[in-house]
């Protein structure tokens, strides 16, 4: 019944023999060790589980493992590099964009894909591109600011 | 070495980006569910579909059966297992007996019935659907006013009339006041019943070694010391044997300030199956077993002169209190009654609470806690008042506020209001809106047909839970300081912050107090063998009661330092500050990373002075503390459609001294999205049969990026005489500030059509019935 | 949380997924943004899953000059994903609107995973795709292992969470107009707060020409259990000069004669009035749009 896949994640290969019915969320988590992207709901509307795949942000938890077969996966601890953080992990510190964390490596994946789609969003595409991904504790008004926070440095 | 850095900054009241966030903006925080144990087993619960059942027979064969199953057990197998606790008290109050797993009956949706174990959280899930449950339906009820009518379904047989308890509180002379009054205002509000929702579910793994008897519990909780003494009492386990950790907590907003069934289930489970075990709560769960909070149908009447003087305010209060009663379940309301007269000079009130068994989740403290209710109930009272008198409605609040020498202000509800200047934070909010003006453009969109409204609320809140004797478990709260060897410096604080940033803030206090760097001060909390005693995080407590416990706790090894720096130095004039004690005749210096390598070197001693630099304070509050502020809010009905707009939101609190302006910032905005929700978009529905129909985020909404509006803040300051920071809590204020500024704004929008109230959730098409119907619900 | 267990396959060729689908007992997976939620909570449980995903002939997207449509027909490929279909530059100049209707689908991780042909095949009655396939008067193209036919998208979906699609069968593709120059277009939707889904949705085509209407297509969806086209509100508009009473005269018959659904989150009552008032945005916006 298993299955073997083989996936390349935050830049490194990996190789397992999965049940079909594995979300890749736990084959994350579970399996491979990256407990960064949390589980928050079932319905794929919270975004706590949002990782890159082939660089696109997806719903790690709405996604079976063997469907991540040969793709390439990037999770919230892929994105610092030799110890320096990414921008938009810099600028949700500075700004004081988390509180409990929970949503924060789900949310921060997806900031990160609307700067690499639109640079320059106003803050009400930033406050749509973020539609699926809830956040409980901020009100989301410090996200919005670390999202403006970050297009600026990087227009900079 | 020493490496300690002086430092000569001040800290206390900058925006400092918290010590905590590296950790989660890495993805490397441990939560509840990340970690994982060598032999771990997963648990799944089988729950209860109906609202109200009596079990016949559970046939588990099918599930024991399967590969990978190592155990089933249900309510017969934990017998021995004590009652899930409950710590409020109230005179005459009936407390059904709440085992961890049900027995014969049951008692609402997703009550549990039975736990499959197995190697693997997939297996685990597919046992719980081999379990068979034979169960008779029986009638259910789920409305709370439904079910005190006679003949309502009696949730627990032995109680036919549903009632838990009735609760009275008078002051004044209420029925002179009502006799006397010129105007009476009446209205029924109700605050719907929410559901919490962090974003982290619930989750517990237990970890039992039975050669020590030691039982380890991590679990997502807001209160790590009372759930040991709680689950170790429930397992019958010695206290000191029983470890409680507290990882990375997503969020609780009060739900998990409680102990749960699950909580003392896993250690049960741990302890019979003798590996490790997790429990992880689906968000299904979590909606349908997870504590729920508000659940209010409040009668209000107050009594005022025609010049607009309150005088009287008469409340009956009906707690849907749910099918038991968990940690606060009966408390809450308690709460509400107690800051029913708000800011105002109510001399006379009277209040009778009921509270009422439903075959629903119970409710129990949710960010808030009973103030967002009363504050509501009073809010609205005072626009309708307001309405009644044509008079408007910032001038009928300025008219009732305590003046600024009236304090401490005794209410009649036999609070002592610590300090405040009432009028301080609406004046601002007015000015921050242009007041006046925006009332002129009010009238103008109103003429040409637009629905806009201004809504103000001004709110107090009692916080800082608080003084022992008014708390279910000790209302103080404990710090212990260290300074190792090297100088560097530990901070345990006895308070259980998740997502509120105290290792900033306690950092920020201890680093001033001691004059070294932020970056040497590590607070630790939530590990019931680490850290000394402690209550806990609710109740907008951590900084107002936490952070005094460490003030003191600075303040006596400050005196030891001294003490040493005295002796060094061989004199008895010397300043300690900034990281080093100075002799103030020779100017000779000594570093206090010096000075704690000589305590604990200990080759000479202080007089009358042990060894080493530690000490631990233990505080407990002479009051509470009583924050207060004004949110005015300006919106707008789409007439079309019934969507509300909400064009300006502007909050001022004044919680006194504050410690982090960004951190506060966050707490007001979460607060304030948590109060909107309320106001417009989040309810939990069950329906005659007492399912709950919002059991799903694709069903029950919370507040989106892109439905919250821009939040404008503001601070006044006024100083508090209650604790030594000078500090109240600022948790919860934004949360009950927010839902009257809203309604009462959407109301303002829509009187000229006849409009009085409107309960919540603020709902486009209940809005749209309002505007099509000219005002007639 | 945790689907049951089933079997997995992972065709690479439109056959070989023909011939795994036609023994009868396969569930097709294409983007899973309806199946997978639904199998977590176990509201569905196929024993075989069937993923398109590895089938490089269902992700095109590109232009047929002649084909299904007079003035030529974008052929959308079953699993091109929302994301795709609101970003492509090919999509954005030749058939704006149904660009405009992906854009408002979800959620952005959403829609870079579900895909057309899923969500076509789903039939959610709250789907917003629905709206827009039926103002483009859309066609979807069928393949079994032994043929091929295309179903006007009207006779396609038969209603909420059923479709005319047999069992050995699976959307190839879905084939819409590429559109005449000048056309107008608008969707507009009242979202539910919680899910994001349609309320009501309302999808509109007009083109002018010397001050008159002279053609109009309404897509409507979350009112019914099916999206459907309101032709009264066509046959109304056209031939008018489209002004704001034409329009609101026009839209206020978008939900005669339709069995309206109730839920949780609206009456039919007020479904039926939202969709006479987000027609008459759509119309409104569209006719500001066309020239």
């Amino acid at each position: 019944m298993t299955r073997k896949i083989t996936l390349k994640i935050n830049g490194k290969s990996y190789s397992h023999e999965v049940e079909p019915r594995l979300l890749l969320i736990h084959y994350l988590r579970e399996v491979v060790g990256f407990t960064g992207p949390h589980i928050g709901c079932e319905t794929s509307i919270c975004g706590a589980c949002t990782v890159e795949l082939d660089g696109k942000a997806v719903k790690s938890c709405t996604m079976f493992a063997v469907q991540a077969d040969g793709r390439n996966v990037t999770t919230i601890e892929g994105l610092a590099t030799d110890g320096r953080l990414h921008p938009m992990q810099e600028a949700f510190w500075n700004e004081h964009a988390l509180q409990c964390g929970f949503c924060t490596p789900g949310m921060i994946m997806t900031s990160k894909e609307l700067l690499e789609r639109s640079p320059h969003p106003t803050d009400d595409e930033i406050r749509h591109g973020l539609e699926g991904n809830l956040c409980r504790c901020t009100g989301y008004q410090h996200i919005v600011n670390a999202v403006r926070a970050a297009a600026a440095k990087a227009g900079a | 070495m020493a490496t300690t850095i002086t430092k000569t900054e001040t800290l206390v009241g900058k925006r400092i980006r918290r010590k905590e966030d590296p950790r989660l903006i890495t993805g490397t925080a441990t939560y509840v569910d990340d970690i994982q144990m060598p032999g771990m087993h997963h648990a799944c619960i089988l729950r209860s579909p109906h609202g109200a059942a009596r079990i016949r027979s559970i046939n588990i064969k099918p599930a024991i059966n399967q590969a990978g199953v190592v155990a089933v057990f249900i309510g017969k197998d934990i017998e021995a297992v004590g009652p899930v606790p409950c710590g409020a008290s109230l005179p005459g109050l009936r407390v059904p007996a709440h085992s961890i797993l049900a027995k014969d009956r049951v008692y609402y949706v997703g009550h549990p019935v039975a736990v499959a174990v197995a190697t693997d959280r997939y297996i685990a899930r597919d046992a719980i659907d081999l379990i068979e449950v034979d169960y008779e339906p029986l009638q259910a009820v789920s409305d709370p006013e439904k079910a005190l009518e006679p003949g309502a379904p009696a949730v627990h047989p032995e109680w036919p009339d549903n009632t838990a308890f009735t609760f009275h509180q008078e002051g004044g002379e209420p029925e002179k006041a009502f006799k006397e009054a010129e105007v009476v205002v009446k209205q029924r509000i109700t605050s719907q019943r929410l559901v919490p929702t962090s974003i982290e579910t619930r989750g517990v793994v237990a970890d039992y070694r039975s050669a020590e008897k030691n039982l380890t519990l991590y679990s997502s909780t807001q209160i790590p010391h009372l759930l040991r003494t709680l689950v170790a009492q429930m397992l019958g386990l010695a206290e000191n044997r029983m470890r409680v950790i507290t990882p990375e907590v997503g969020g609780g907003f009060g739900s998990k300030l409680n102990v749960y069934a699950e909580e003392a289930l896993m250690g049960f489970v741990a302890m019979k199956i003798g590996k490790p075990v997790k429990w992880i709560e689906s968000r299904r769960e979590n909606f349908l077993c997870t504590i729920h909070g508000r659940g209010h149908v409040d009668y209000y009447e107050i009594a005022a002169r025609r010049d607009g003087t309150v005088l009287g305010l008469r409340l009956k209060l009906i707690q849907d209190l749910g099918a038991y009663h968990q940690l606060l379940t009966p408390a809450i309301p308690t709460l509400s009654v107690l800051m029913m007269p708000g800011l105002y000079k109510f001399r006379n009130v009277i209040a009778d609470i009921v509270g009422v068994f439903t075959n629903c989740v119970p409710t129990d403290a949710y960010r808030g806690a009973g103030r967002p209710e009363a504050t509501h109930g009073i809010e609205r009272m005072m626009d309708l008042l307001a309405l009644e008198l044509k008079m408007d409605p910032a001038e009928l609040r300025l008219k009732n506020f305590p003046g600024k020498g009236e304090f401490p202000y005794l209410t009649a509800t036999g609070l002592s209001y610590d300090s405040g200047d009432y009028a301080a934070p609406l004046k601002k909010a007015l000015d921050m809106v242009d007041y006046h003006k925006l009332r002129n453009a009010q009238r103008d969109a109103k003429a040409k047909g637009r629905l806009m409204g201004i809504g103000i609320s001004t709110y107090g809140e009692i916080c800082a839970f608080g003084p022992s004797p008014a708390t279910p478990a000790g209302g103080w709260e404990s710090a212990t300081v260290k300074i190792e060897p090297s100088g560097k410096v530990t901070v345990l604080t006895g308070t259980s912050p998740h997502g509120q940033g105290e290792e900033t803030t306690f950092a920020q206090i201890a680093a001033d107090e001691l004059g070294v760097s932020m970056d040497d001060i590590i607070v630790l909390h939530g590990d019931t063998s680490i850290v000394q005693y402690g209550i806990g995080t609710f109740g907008s407590r951590s900084t107002a009661v936490g952070g005094p416990a460490l003030y003191y706790a600075l303040q006596d090894l400050k005196a030891k330092i001294k003490k040493f720096g005295e002796m060094l130095l061989e004199s008895d004039d010397v300043t300690c500050s900034g990281g080093q004690c100075i002799c103030n005749k020779t100017g000779k210096t000594i570093e206090f990373a010096q000075i704690a390598a000589a305590s604990y070197r200990a080759m000479k001693l202080p007089p009358n002075t042990e060894p080493g630099l530690m000490a631990t304070h233990f505080w407990e509050p002479p009051n509470f503390a009583f924050p207060f502020g004004a949110h005015i809010v300006v919106s707008e009905v789409d007439r079309d459609t019934g969507q509300v707009e909400i064009q300006r939101y502007v909050a001022v609190d004044d919680c006194v001294n504050i410690i982090n302006p960004l951190l506060v910032d966050g707490q007001i905005h979460g607060g304030v999205a948590q109060g909107l929700g309320q106001a417009l978009c989040e309810q939990a529905v069950y329906d005659e049969n007492a399912q709950l129909i919002t059991g799903e985020l694709m069903d029950y909404a919370l507040p989106k990026a892109s439905t919250m509006p821009y939040i404008e803040t503001g601070h006044t300051i006024t100083p508090s005489p209650v604790n030594p920071l000078g500090v109240k809590g600022v948790g919860e204020a934004g949360t009950i500030g927010c839902s009257p500024a809203v309604v009462n704004s959407v109301v303002d929008a829509l009187s000229h059509l006849g409009v009085r109230h409107i309960d919540m959730p603020l709902t486009s098409e209940k809005l749209w019935k309002l505007v099509r119907q000219g005002g007639q619900a | 949380m945790i689907p049951q267990n089933f079997e997995y396959s992972a065709p690479t060729s439109l056959k070989e997924a023909l011939a795994l689908i036609a023994k009868g007992d396969a569930k097709v997976l294409a983007g899973g943004m309806s199946l997978i939620p639904l199998m977590k909570l176990r509201l569905a449980a196929p024993e075989h899953v069937v993923d398109l995903s590895r089938i490089a002939d269902l992700k095109s997207v590109h232009e047929d000059g002649k084909g299904e449509f007079p003035g030529g027909a974008l052929h959308l490929g079953a699993l091109a994903t929302h994301f795709e279909i609101e970003s492509s530059a090919l999509v954005r100049s030749k058939c704006p609107l149904l660009a405009e209707v992906a854009s408002n689908i979800g959620d952005v991780q959403v829609r870079n995973v579900g895909t057309i042909g899923g969500s076509t095949a789903h039939a959610d009655p709250a789907a917003d795709y629905p709206a827009g396939l039926m103002a483009l008067e859309a066609k979807v193209h069928l393949t079994t292992a032994k043929g091929e036919r295309t179903l006007p998208i009207d006779q396609f979906i038969v209603d909420a969470l059923s479709t005319a699609l047999k069992p050995n069968e699976l959307v190839r593709e879905i084939i819409v107009p590429v559109e005449t120059r000048g056309t107008g277009f608008s969707y507009q939707k009242l979202a539910q707060p919680a899910s994001g889904f349609a309320v009501v949705g309302v999808a509109a085509r007009v083109r002018k020409s010397a001050g008159k209407v002279t053609f109009v297509r309404v897509g409507v969806t979350g009112l019914a259990g099916k999206a459907f086209r309101a032709t009264r509100v066509e046959k109304l508009l056209e031939g008018t000069s489209g002004s704001a009473a034409d329009i609101q005269k026009a839209a206020a018959q978008a939900a005669e004669g339709v069995d309206a659904n109730t839920d949780l989150h609206a009456s039919a009552d007020y479904r039926r009035q939202m969709t006479k008032v987000f027609t008459a945005r759509a119309l409104t916006q569209a006719l500001s749009r066309a020239d």
